[in-house]
């Protein structure tokens, strides 16, 4: 639909106005709610994340089309939430105990929300009790760790230990990311998935939520 | 010695072309208008909340070794292990830019505001590198003939976290508002703390090929050593 193609192009291009003026003008005629949400703003926030995932654009790119998502979202939101329509899914966040470092954490949460998920925003200094506490509490499907240290890493495990313990591990997934964290150290630990960058945690949380 | 020094915020005001780096950004990479009034936006709340402070104390090898033993946790061998012993001078720090900046971060994210947020966070952190950055300089001077002042933090390089326990101990930075978690970090989150470590040149190089080296993606002690090059020992004592 043009109309729809035309809000994912203005959101790549970070035109936050034209995002807005667009979503209204969806709105008025009549196409759903979910539709605009998903091939309009979603579908241009997928696009802005493959962009930066192969460094043809670049943070300030990415921070200008959330500015042009968030335009959007706050003309849906009332439709979205009048009709109902459930979000990507509902993802925990934080970094892990003893790890202040949550500059990158920070932007997965950005992207994440673009690309249409429930964010909760734990900060910095986790403890995995809180991690496991909140998702069970608030029904998430995946809980998302970052670290920078090699240090603090160790926190992930226990997360996974601890969703292992409360038998919850099947219906939580969980994602790990950070500059020392590899894809190794997620499969040595048992996290579901690794994101190597911003980029690509959220491709990994979009398959995890689907599963 | 112990100190308190302030420092002017415009001092650890770190540029927009040195922000964007720190986050990737190619330095030839055009910002988008609105980003970049954020970014300006960012830098003007730094410069009215952050209240840069720093503390230092002098400490011998001996005691020195005592803090930075700290609960045992330190990696077998690690590059601070192998330098401070050489050292000819031995300072502790800690910095802060104050707890305010911090809160802003924490309402900008709450109320949506995400990329001012995000900048801000960049801005802070980058200040508060500048800030070490400024504290090390003021003290350069001091250091001792032939010798070259470089900074080590807990955390970092085989020295445990929990080495700030220890570290507090000696050092007593709640003077200038920095406590410390349960998990070892610093409050306000914008802190740095370490020991500046006065030794020949050489004596700061080390190799990466420590057990943790291999699991460090940054290695941003090779920038640090390849630095040591631009920095001149002192040649001449002060009159």
């Amino acid at each position: 639909m043009e109309l729809l193609n035309q809000i994912a192009t203005s959101l790549q291009e970070g035109d936050e106005v034209r995002v807005a003026e667009l979503t209204r003008k969806a709105v008025v005629e009549k196409i759903p709610a979910r539709q605009i949400l998903d091939e309009g703003l979603v579908a241009g926030m997928n696009v802005v994340g493959r962009l930066f995932r192969d460094h043809e654009i670049f943070l300030p790119d990415v921070l200008l089309a959330a500015r042009a998502m968030y335009a959007g979202l706050d003309v849906l939101k009332p439709l979205l939430v009048s009709e109902k329509v459930p979000t990507a899914g509902k993802v925990v966040i934080g970094t892990v105990q003893g790890d202040l470092h949550d500059i990158g954490k920070n932007l997965v949460g950005i992207m994440l929300r673009g690309a249409g998920f429930d964010v909760i925003d734990l900060g910095n200094d986790v403890a995995p009790e809180k991690f496991v506490e909140t998702a069970t509490r608030e029904n998430a499907q995946v809980i998302g760790m970052s670290a920078l240290l090699t240090t603090t890493m160790t926190g992930m495990q226990r997360v996974v230990e601890l969703l292992g313990a409360k038998g919850q591990r099947g219906r939580i997934k969980t994602i790990i990311g950070g500059a020392p964290v590899t894809a190794e150290y997620a499969r040595e630990i048992g996290a579901d998935a690794f994101g190597f960058d911003a980029a690509s945690a959220v491709e990994r949380v979009k398959e995890l939520a689907a599963r | 010695m112990r100190e308190i020094v302030r420092l002017p915020v415009v001092d650890c005001l770190p540029t927009a072309a040195d922000v964007l780096a720190g986050q990737g950004v190619p330095a030839d990479r055009e910002t988008p208008e609105p980003i970049a009034e954020s970014l300006c936006e960012a830098r003007d709340l730094f410069r009215e909340l952050a209240i840069p402070i720093s503390v230092v104390f002098d400490i011998t090898k001996e005691e020195f070794a005592a803090v930075y033993h700290g609960e045992g946790k330190n990696a077998p061998e690690s590059p601070l292990a192998g330098i401070f012993p050489k050292a000819e001078q031995l300072v502790l720090f800690a910095v802060t830019i104050g707890e305010k900046v911090g809160e802003e971060i924490s309402r900008l994210f709450a109320s949506s505001r995400f990329d001012l947020g995000y900048l801000l966070d960049a801005v802070a952190s980058s200040g508060t590198d500048r800030l070490a950055e400024n504290v090390q300089q003021l003290l350069a001077p001091r250091a001792p003939v032939g010798t070259v002042f470089l900074r080590y933090s807990p955390g970092y390089c085989g020295w445990d976290i929990t080495g700030q326990r220890q570290f507090f101990r000696a050092l007593r930075p709640e003077e200038i508002g920095i406590t410390l978690r349960e998990s070892c970090l610093m409050e306000p989150l914008k802190s740095i703390s370490g020991v500046l470590v006065a030794a020949r040149p050489e004596d700061h190089r080390f190799d990466n090929t420590y057990p943790f080296c291999s699991a460090c993606t940054t290695q941003t002690c090779r920038d640090r050593i390849t630095g040591i090059q631009k920095i001149q020992p002192r040649k001449h004592e002060i009159e």
